[in-house]
């Protein structure tokens, strides 16, 4: 039979770092459903019948986030056979406080204690044997970084798995208050029961999920044993309560724990940390490396030497090279065999299909090689720190603007990105305006309305104002968002600034794969299916194959179009191009290169840089409705790609569709006041 | 006196906690509890929030969090 061992511990311990060198490669990664929290398991190697779940990084077991409650309730309702909960040794009070509730769930355990190479430097002392015999809990030194003491803990894990052995209630409370809590107990079903001894505990601290839970006939005693328990512990048992775990900890710390009696020494992190957080220079080294971010995953002039392609340009250049001969190999095969031409059109479409989908791997690759090395070393935390005060007034973390930044090159890496945020609020919000950014394959679409419409206005000022419509609308919509989607959530700001530390090659290499991997597979699917689709309706109609202008889809323009009117531009090609925009978003200007006029591919390629003018659009648009459908595009549901990414970060069918819904009322909205406005005067 | 008004290198103990509900939660389980010693380390470069050290690690909040803390310099 299999065994579930638990991981356990507060963010920035080491967790990934263990849970990689335990599990190697075999990991799987999803989502917690509803929320955007990352699930992962795997089997532990050398030993298949071991199966380890990362729980998300938590401080507490408190009901106030959605990390907290999902590995909460996973050590109180699946009940793992055993927890391994990761102490951060460098920061040992505050990482043994969650310890002490995990204890309280009475689930089998042991206390990795991490770092311990980093306690030693700093001259300091942990006695784990003292601190085991004292806590009642196997407690085993490691260093995850390196692998020191990993084969112990999984062997002491796997005992106290198989033992099924229990943790005493660390002893905690005085008399009269373990007494109080332990009658809320006895109502709750018996004090002989782990869950209703820890339910009672929860009970006192006020804790508002567990309180829905309990049955209506003994709702009215729980709450008298309750305010009890609040008059033994001075009116505010909730306080009390972390207070006592708190003092525990410290008379434990102070007897297992040997300081270096040095003080507080200036360590490297500290030294490090005084310049990247520095009044002066922290804005400035913060600029220069999102600059570094964003050019290294999306530039084409690198480091300002025209031509010279980003890491990311360069390989998704070679990708698309190899994927293009490999289609043209696979095509030609096809076409030897005798295919009719729809078979030929509909191969084409599907290698159009897979080939979307591995054109946007490099820059996957690229950015997470980059941002996992920035949340793994610490700089992440600080991003946070000195951005806050700009962002929360938007209801925003500092960390949106990684997100964000990256939204203007491509919204697919940008979306993922979106992970870093600290709250499942924060993330979802996020998410809805990054593709308001103005993404890379916009750009063809204004400069082919700014060549064609605006030729006597000034053209760059006709775009940068759709760049920072863009900016406002994300802003304003995070806004409203807050304040009418998100309400019941509030947010703070109270978090730990990690010590700085070099990342290890694997675990940023592990994280980047990942991502990889995990757009490549989930949003993969996405983007296949809708690609097929649209080649489908854009080249068939009942009687089989036909061009654009008598297809399915020219059909559904025709029956849609009625609804753009009031945005100022019904007509059934204008519908056409913002469903091919779907694919990506520069398809718009070929489908209206063959809609209007029939125009070869390199008049389409010279109208995408903006070189051409494509006249016949004269005929449906004038300037302002022209705006109006830039912005409508630029709002609207992304292309499929950017949807797949959603897809696999909100981990759910519910919450992408809520984002797309919004991004379309959103683009409505603004494209109709444009159209409104701008129609008085203009 | 609150922490907010500590300046950077100034040491204090915590008295109270002045809110309620999630926020005072979160501080408490973040350590801040009465009777430990807090020392600021900086502001943030705009200003808000602060950096703290407390139970030997560092910890960020902002100013409008640290006014709820309750602080006796020592």
């Amino acid at each position: 039979m299999s065994i579930t061992i638990a991981l356990a511990g507060n963010p920035n311990c080491g967790k990934t770092t263990l849970f990689n060198e335990i599990t190697g490669s075999k990991q799987h990664v999803g989502n917690w459903p509803g929320v955007t929290v990352e699930k992962k398991d795997g089997v532990c190697r050398g030993d298949k019948e071991v199966i380890i779940m990362d729980l998300p990084g938590t401080y507490s077991l408190s009901p106030y986030s959605a990390e907290e409650i999902i590995a909460r309730d996973y050590i109180v309702k699946e009940k793992p056979d055993a927890v391994i909960n990761i102490v951060d040794g460098t920061s040992i009070e505050r990482n043994l406080y969650l310890t002490i509730q995990i204890m309280e769930t009475r689930i089998p355990m042991v206390v990795a204690m991490n770092m311990m190479d980093e306690v030693e430097e700093r001259g300091d002392e942990i006695d784990c044997a003292k601190m085991s015999g004292l806590l009642g809990v196997p407690v085993v030194p490691i260093v995850a970084r390196t692998g020191k003491g990993l084969k112990e803990l999984m062997e002491t894990a796997i005992a106290a798995a198989k033992e099924h052995k229990k943790p005493e209630l660390p002893r905690i409370f005085d008399k009269e208050l373990a007494d109080a809590i332990s009658a809320v107990a006895d109502v709750l079903g018996g004090a002989d029961s782990d869950e209703n001894n820890w339910k009672a505990i929860k009970l006192a601290e006020n804790d508002d999920l567990i309180e829905a839970g309990i049955s209506e006939d003994k709702k009215r005693s729980v709450e008298e044993l309750v305010k009890a328990v609040n008059k033994i512990a001075g009116g505010d048992a909730e306080a009390k309560i972390a207070d006592s775990r708190y003092q525990y900890i410290a008379k434990l710390v102070k007897e297992c724990v040997k300081k270096s009696g040095k003080g507080h020494v200036e360590t490297k992190s500290d030294k490090l940390d005084k310049i990247l957080t520095n009044r002066i220079l922290a804005l400035p080294i913060f600029a220069g490396i999102m600059y570094i971010l964003f050019a290294c995953t999306f530039s084409e002039n690198f480091l300002f030497i025209p031509e010279l392609p980003s890491p990311g340009v360069w390989l998704a250049g070679i990708v698309e090279e190899v994927w293009a001969l490999a289609a043209d190999g696979v095509i030609g095969a096809v076409e030897g065999m005798g295919a009719s031409e729809w078979a030929m059109g509909l191969v084409s479409s599907c290698l159009d299909g897979v080939g979307a989908v591995f054109g946007f791997l490099p820059l996957v690759l690229v950015l997470f090689l980059l941002m996992s090395f920035l949340e793994d070393s610490g700089y992440m935390a600080r991003v946070a720190f000195v951005m806050d005060r700009i962002f929360r007034h938007f209801g925003l973390s500092g960390r949106s603007f990684i997100p964000m930044l990256m939204g203007f090159g491509c919204s697919v890496p940008a979306l993922m990105a979106s992970r870093t945020l600290e709250s499942d609020k924060d993330r979802k919000i996020t998410m809805m305006i990054t593709p308001f950014m103005s993404c890379g394959a916009k750009l063809p679409i204004y400069a082919m309305f700014a060549a064609t419409l605006f030729a006597d206005s000034n053209q760059t000022m006709v775009i940068f104002s759709i760049y920072m419509l863009g900016i406002i609308v994300a802003v304003l919509g995070a806004l409203i968002l807050n304040r009418f989607a998100f309400r019941s959530e509030t947010s703070n700001f109270i978090m730990e600034l990690p010590q700085y530390r070099i990342p290890t090659l694997k675990s940023v290499l592990i994280h980047a794969w990942e991502k990889v991997k995990g757009f490549a597979v989930k949003a993969g699917t996405v983007i296949f299916a809708s690609t097929v689709l649209i080649w489908f309706l854009s080249n068939f109609n009942f009687s089989g194959m036909c061009d654009m202008e008598e297809s399915l889809l020219a059909a559904i323009g025709n029956g849609i179009k009625w609804i753009f009117a009031p945005l100022g531009f019904a007509d059934w090609r204008a519908s056409v191009g913002v469903v091919t925009g779907w694919i990506a978003k520069e398809n718009i200007v070929a489908t209206f290169g063959q809609l209007f006029g029939n125009v070869s591919e390199e008049t389409v390629e010279a109208i995408m840089a903006g070189e051409e003018a494509l006249p016949a659009i004269g005929e449906v648009f004038n300037q302002v409705s022209a705006y109006s459908y830039m912005a409508f595009n630029l709002l609207c549901m992304p292309c499929f790609a950017a949807v797949g990414a959603m897809k696999r970060e909100y981990g759910s069918w519910k919450w992408t569709l809520r984002a797309v819904g919004f991004q379309m009322v959103t683009a409505y909205v603004v494209a109709l006041l444009i159209n409104v406005v701008g129609s008085m005067l203009f | 006196m609150t922490l907010r008004e500590l300046r950077p290198g100034q040491k204090g103990k915590v008295t109270a906690i002045g809110t309620t509900g999630p926020m005072k939660r979160r501080i408490m389980d973040m350590g801040v509890t009465p009777g430990v010693e807090v020392r600021v380390i900086k502001t943030a470069p705009l200003g808000d929030p602060i950096e703290v050290n407390v139970r030997g690690y560092e910890l960020s909040l902002r100013k409008e969090e640290a006014a709820q803390v309750c602080i006796e310099v020592s």
